[in-house]
């Protein structure tokens, strides 16, 4: 059984690395999670990216986040990636899948997939 | 919606966004029937609102006119001959105690009863969305009784470890599949 004793544990491995969190990180992913998101799958979608950020080392410097309706229901579920000094990136039709490749071209290496950018989905 | 345990996220988003501190999502199963109750403390709703609640062209919404969760809902339960109910006071008129309550029952060998889905994933959505929020989930059925109290997590994490910590998120889900029996 998972024990509050595990949790404990995590208490103290954090204690030095609580510095670096909330919103410090240079890189914000936002999923919008209302109801048109949520029927269109946005929770794996989340899931994806805050299980993908954890386990690429990511959390440092990327922050995930949940938004309500962005306002483009039919392109569902929608993604924004801000990023300090750069322009706004849209991911559209987003799957848990596709989050992946998110995370390993755009997050790590930088690139945005234009493949599931909004302007290449009208 | 595709599982209720989505319908269950969109209600408790409702709480989140009416303020609420404390959200408790019980589900309580028997052989042929689910009822789900989603409460919180946040604002309420004024009587006006609570009686047009059900209407999809009411909503606290400012993209679209339109608000389907709580229509969803009330459908999907209706459609297995189940029903749903929303008690709520608005904090101008209940300073101390307002809150909402959302209801559904559902019967579940019914052809048209939505299957609960990934609960798990919504409860731990809802708590990496909400990291300040505390929940109480309580799944109860013939087979198993799940419980899962973020007031106890918080209490053995302290102020300098978020809920919304991903190693939390980890153990908690964990701890749910092993709650649920399926580790």
């Amino acid at each position: 059984m998972k024990s509050l004793a595990e949790l404990a544990a995590i208490r103290e491995k954090m204690k030095d690395r609580v510095v670096l969190r909330e919103g410090q990180g240079d890189i914000r992913v936002v999923v919008g999670m209302a109801t048109c998101g949520i029927a269109a799958g946005a929770r794996p979608v989340l899931s994806a990216f805050v299980e993908g950020v954890a386990n690429a080392g990511l959390s440092d410097k990327v922050t995930v986040t949940q938004t309500g309706c962005i306002g483009i229901c039919q392109y569902e579920p929608v993604v924004e990636v801000f990023e300090a000094g750069k322009e706004k990136v849209t991911y559209v039709k987003m799957t848990a899948d596709k989050a992946k490749e998110v995370i390993e071209k755009h997050l790590k290496g930088g690139a945005p997939v234009a493949e599931y950018t909004i302007g290449n989905n009208q | 919606m595709k599982e209720l345990s989505l319908n269950v996220l969109d209600v408790a988003k409702n709480s989140v966004k009416a303020g609420a501190k404390n959200i408790r999502i019980e589900i309580t199963e028997t052989e042929d029937t689910l009822t789900l109750a989603i409460s919180d403390d946040g604002c309420g709703m004024t009587p006006e609102f609570l009686q047009n609640v059900t209407d999809p062209f009411c909503t606290t919404r400012t993209t679209r006119a339109v608000g389907l969760g709580i229509p969803l809902l009330k459908l999907e339960a209706e459609q297995t001959g189940g029903s749903l109910s929303i008690e709520s006071k608005h904090e101008s008129t209940h300073p101390t105690d307002h809150g909402t309550t959302t209801a559904a029952t559902f019967f579940k060998n019914h052809i048209d009863m939505t299957p609960l889905g990934d609960i798990k994933g919504t409860i731990i959505t809802l708590i990496q969305g909400s990291p300040d929020i505390d929940f109480l989930f309580i799944h109860t059925s013939p087979d198993f009784d799940v419980r899962l109290d973020t007031k106890e997590l918080r209490e053995v994490l302290g102020d300098e470890v978020p809920l919304d910590n991903a190693e939390v998120l980890m153990w908690i889900s964990e701890n749910l599949s092993e709650q649920y029996g399926n580790n």
